[in-house]
């Protein structure tokens, strides 16, 4: 049997978004999909060469059978939305691709942040609710409780599944920015696995681009796409060969996406004209000073950090300045920079802390705070990392 | 087409508005229910007399008690309502922030169960 999880990861948003249109309905889609990889797993010896495709066309015909049989509201009108436009052309308007507007129905305004990002989460990264849990560091429970409300929501409250129209767009972006965000961040930086989900880094840069070509005068939707590029350039030189964590200062830049850098940096120049900066726009700033020559410029990175903390106040971004601050001013004063900072299962706080503190020679304290980390670290190659550290403490 | 309540909730106690900001306001709603009616949109619509006026009823094992008062001993109460007729939420949000910013309060938007 084919182990599918590749392929379920890489075309579960895709044929999700694309049932939703046909059904009209998330339920509908998720069950119908979910369906046609049982099959896919029962029928499948090799991969069809286009497995989406193969995907959304079974699930659309077992969904029409399991329709006929059944006669809830909900089965009713999805039979008459499936008969009545088999293969209708696509609408036109400003959002053409079916996974954006899905990512912009799951962020509705009438659904609460939280319940945004999960449901974008589950539905488009197709991650499970464990994995979600971890990476907004919320218990399980509520996760799934907020999805399972948050889909009840848009069926009963009649949340369209549409494009929002052009004059609706600067407002129902801010979540969407937000979202795509934390589906590279997971990508990027898995809470559990391997470190890297290239499907979801390739799927939030796909879509960022999607939004930068529909609002090209946004410079916060410009800055985000820059960011990503910027930070997706460097993934090939992120995981070693033997799958481990090669941080930014040992990364081999010859491994480094020179086309994606390069429309990195010429997105930040355009963002820098506009002179309306915001937390995406300096992220994507900084990663364009690590980018920019052989070693980063750490004074500039720590500017970029100071007025990012100014406008966004979060422990993380102080967590991030603070390792700014090792590198300019040294360990000591970093150190005092975390003092207060409460991450409570963030395992990069007490990681950044055990580095801070070999640097100050204080190997005992450094030793407790590798613990700290590994008792909190969900991925192999970062629990790898930081055991290795740890072993490498004198005494 | 769906069914919507828009709910007009206020907070008991709050400092009473200014006799010609209450004349603006109720012309305010008056101009928005003829958008609503000219829309097609509109169901129903009217103000609530204020809670002292209700009676709460129960039937309890064959037997009626009538209180006299609102159902919650809450602060916010319900003002008035109006029931329209929307394709979906992103219509009924539309209206209820028309109907919010005239009558000056808060407007919950319900969808009805259909059937």
């Amino acid at each position: 049997m084919l182990d599918l999880s590749g392929v379920y990861h890489a075309e579960y948003g895709r044929c999700v978004a694309t049932l939703v249109r046909l059904l009209g309905d998330i339920g509908l889609a998720e069950e119908a999909v979910q369906d046609a990889f049982t099959v896919a797993v029962e029928k499948w010896d090799v991969l069809p060469p286009n497995p989406g495709a193969w995907i959304v066309t079974t699930a659309r015909n077992r969904a029409i059978d399991r329709l006929r049989r059944e006669s809830t509201r909900e089965a009713r009108h999805a039979q008459a939305l499936l008969l009545q436009h088999p293969d209708e052309p696509r609408e036109v308007g400003p959002v053409q691709d079916d996974q954006l507007r899905l990512v912009f129905t799951c962020c509705h305004p009438a659904l609460s942040p939280l319940a945004q990002t999960a449901l974008t989460l589950r539905l488009l990264g197709g991650l499970e609710v464990p994995e979600i849990a971890r990476a907004y560091l919320v218990p399980e429970a509520t996760i799934a409780q907020r999805i399972v409300r948050a889909k009840k929501k848009i069926r009963d409250a009649g949340i369209p599944y549409r494009v929002p129209r052009a004059d609706e767009l600067p407002d129902r972006l801010p979540p969407v920015l937000t979202v795509l965000y934390l589906v590279f961040n997971e990508g990027y930086t898995a809470t559990s696995g391997p470190l890297v989900r290239t499907d979801l880094c390739v799927e939030a840069v796909r879509l960022a681009r999607a939004l930068a070509a529909l609002m090209p005068d946004e410079p916060e939707v410009l800055g985000l796409l820059a960011l990503l590029l910027l930070t997706e350039a460097r993934r090939p030189a992120r995981v070693g060969p033997a799958g481990e964590l090669v941080r930014l200062p040992d990364q081999d830049h010859a491994l480094w996406d020179r086309a994606l850098i390069a429309e990195g940096h010429e997105l930040v120049r355009r963002c820098l004209r506009r002179r309306q900066p915001g937390p995406y726009q300096l992220q994507a700033a900084i990663n364009a000073v690590h980018t920019d020559g052989p070693a980063s410029d750490w004074r500039q990175v720590l500017a970029l950090y100071d007025q990012l903390l100014a406008l966004v106040p979060t422990p993380v971004v102080a967590l991030n300045r603070a390792v700014a601050v090792a590198e300019v001013h040294g360990p000591a004063l970093a150190l005092a920079a975390l003092e207060d900072l409460e991450l409570p299962g963030y395992h990069l706080l007490p990681a950044v802390r055990a580095d801070l503190l070999v640097r100050l020679g204080r190997v005992d304290e450094a030793a407790s705070a590798y613990e700290a980390a590994l008792e909190l670290v969900g991925n192999d190659a970062e629990r790898a990392f930081l055991q290795q550290r740890r072993a490498a403490l004198p005494g | 087409m769906k069914q919507y309540l828009l709910a007009v909730h206020y907070v008991d106690g709050t400092p009473a508005t200014q006799p010609e900001a209450q004349e603006r306001a109720f012309a305010e709603v008056e101009r928005v229910n003829d958008e609503i009616r000219a829309a097609g949109a509109w169901v129903f619509a009217g103000g609530l007399f204020p809670p002292d006026r209700a009676t709460v009823v129960r039937v309890e094992n064959g037997s009626t008690t009538m209180t006299d008062g609102p159902f919650a001993e809450s602060k916010e109460q319900l003002g008035g309502f109006w029931v329209v007729q929307c394709a979906d939420l992103d219509e009924a949000l539309a209206w209820a922030e028309k109907c919010s910013a005239a009558c000056l309060n808060a407007v919950e938007v319900r969808p009805f169960q259909e059937e």
